[in-house]
């Protein structure tokens, strides 16, 4: 990376991608893009581009993991070694073992596990271009995946991050500024049930300053959120309009 | 990290939790008692072992010299790792580190290099070249709940009583010389684990209550009583209303462990 710059956000409150501290980055996402996953989805958020593959329910393997009185869930955070500047070893980190297990803890509140006893979906996440809030994009595709593989939820998860560059709280931190700024606090969300199911920080915030930007972070989600539930109707009403040409011919 | 709790022992701490109180008499907001031992390993650069109700850590700390990180030259290096020892729990399994101890080992880490706790600056040699590493090694002994509390804790008494080699640097070439100075450490973080149970903010959860935790958060408060690092666990969810309540409980309860620590 080139030399830190003298400020990340100037006096008119314009970040050095342009954006304004309560601005989100551009949001793409689309649901039911892999042929062979029983679900998946893909999020392109900022720069980040993230695939996610859902199978299941299925039977666990191996079958001493399964539980009788509910659902397995097991996830698997995972980064392309192109996916960041200098080359990532494929072989799993400690820092995506630690993402795969929060992750997982996020999307399980979500999810009716105990009307699937005995068996187990796996969620498979890869990054295949990182840019800083990769946690965040995942949840909130992942979410979509589940969905799309037809399990029964409570509410879409949904993530998105806050955090301070300079002196001012801003949310969705990019790679540059989660790198270069004070702190950066991602938060996953339930916006129907009013539930953070992932929360985690590091920089030093004073408690005021945390609760600005947990709110600011769960604002984040609820714009998302829109956006997410229209990547699932988008998908069925495809289906729907390739339904009616069918029965037209 | 679980052994089997039988529904009505379930029950029971649901029940008392409902009315404020615990299995072992504490009111929902009371931490375990504890006592911190330090430098009982001779070896070791740094140690302290914390017995935490019946929680037993033992933290080692290594100081070695190394190469910095390319990107960090002006930096000294420090690692912590955690080690579910088999003898500690019998949900515990010898082999490589699983997804528990590698949190639990973040989490330590988190707290420490957020608040900035050891000077790392301090620890250069020569820039770009050679710098001190030190190596934080957590050893839980026994489980009996809030490992991360108890972990994070001896962590820093272990950092706070470690000594650095005395070095010269002759033709190149660094030599230990005799005696020792201590790690130059600026903060102190401490690190206060919620958890939620029938809606509940309970304070350092025992082993019997993290078996029937929704949630947990573990917040790092520092010298300052600003937050440093969070990590919210386990598969349940908190509204934001009991993260901002968590937060002051934790700020409250950092600031009694560090009167009584006098850090």
């Amino acid at each position: 990376m080139s030399e830190k710059p003298e400020k990340l956000i100037d006096k008119k409150g314009i970040r050095l991608d342009g954006r304004k501290a309560d601005e989100l980055r551009p949001l793409k996402i689309e649901v039911g893009v892999l042929p062979n996953a029983d679900g998946s989805a893909y999020i392109e958020h900022g720069k980040n581009k993230i695939l996610v593959g859902v199978f299941g329910p299925r039977e666990m393997h191996p079958k001493h993991l399964s539980q009788s009185d509910r659902m397995v869930i097991r996830c698997r955070y995972h980064m392309a070694p192109f996916s960041v500047q200098e080359r990532k070893s494929p072989a799993p980190s400690r820092r995506e073992v630690e993402l795969s297990k929060v992750i997982r803890e996020s999307l399980e509140p979500s999810v009716f596990v105990d009307l699937y006893p005995r068996s187990g979906i796996d969620v498979f996440i890869e990054v295949l271009q990182a840019d800083g809030g990769t946690r965040c994009a995942s949840i909130t595709a992942a979410s979509l995946a589940i969905a799309d593989a037809g399990i029964p939820l409570r509410d879409l998860v949904v993530a998105c991050a806050a955090g301070k560059i300079d002196d001012t709280v801003v949310l969705d931190l990019y790679d540059a500024e989660d790198k270069l700024g004070v702190a950066d606090v991602p938060v996953a969300y339930m916006p129907n049930l009013n539930a953070v199911t992932l929360l985690q920080m590091d920089g030093v915030l004073t408690p005021k300053e945390f609760e600005n930007a947990m709110n600011m972070a769960i604002d984040g989600c609820k714009k998302i959120y829109p956006i997410q539930k229209e990547a699932l109707r988008a998908k069925y009403m495809a289906a729907r309009e390739e339904l009616k040409e069918e029965v037209e011919e | 990290m679980s052994t089997l709790l039988t529904r009505v022992r379930q029950k029971q701490i649901g029940q008392l939790i409902d009315a404020g109180k615990r299995l072992d008499g504490r009111t929902l907001t009371d931490y375990r008692e504890f006592t911190i031992e330090e430098g009982l390993i001779e070896r070791a650069e740094g140690s302290a072992r914390i017995r935490l109700g019946k929680t037993d850590v033992l933290v080692g700390v290594k100081i070695e010299t190394g190469e910095p990180f390319p990107d960090t030259p002006n930096d000294g290096v420090l690692t912590v790792n955690a080690e579910l020892v088999p003898l500690a729990s019998a949900s515990f399994e010898p082999g490589p580190p699983d997804e528990n101890s590698i949190e639990l080992a973040r989490i330590v880490d988190r707290g420490i290099r957020e608040s900035k706790a050891v000077s790392s600056d301090k620890l250069v040699i020569e820039s770009g070249k050679k710098v001190f590493v030190v190596f934080v090694d957590v050893y839980v002994l026994n489980h009996d709940g809030n490992l991360i509390d108890a972990s994070a804790l001896a962590a820093v008494a272990a950092l706070t009583n470690a000594k650095m080699p005395n070095y010269e640097i002759e033709d190149g070439e660094v030599k230990t010389k005799t005696g020792y100075s201590p790690l130059p450490m600026k903060s102190h973080p401490i690190t206060v684990t919620i958890a939620k149970i029938n809606d509940k903010l309970v304070v350092d959860p025992q082993i019997e209550e993290e078996q029937v935790l929704d949630a947990r958060i573990s917040m790092a408060v520092n010298d300052e009583g600003n937050i440093c690092a969070i990590q919210k666990g386990c598969a349940g969810s908190f509204t934001p209303q009991q993260i901002i309540e968590a937060s002051k409980i934790a700020q409250e309860k950092a600031a009694e462990i560090r009167k009584k620590l006098d850090w």
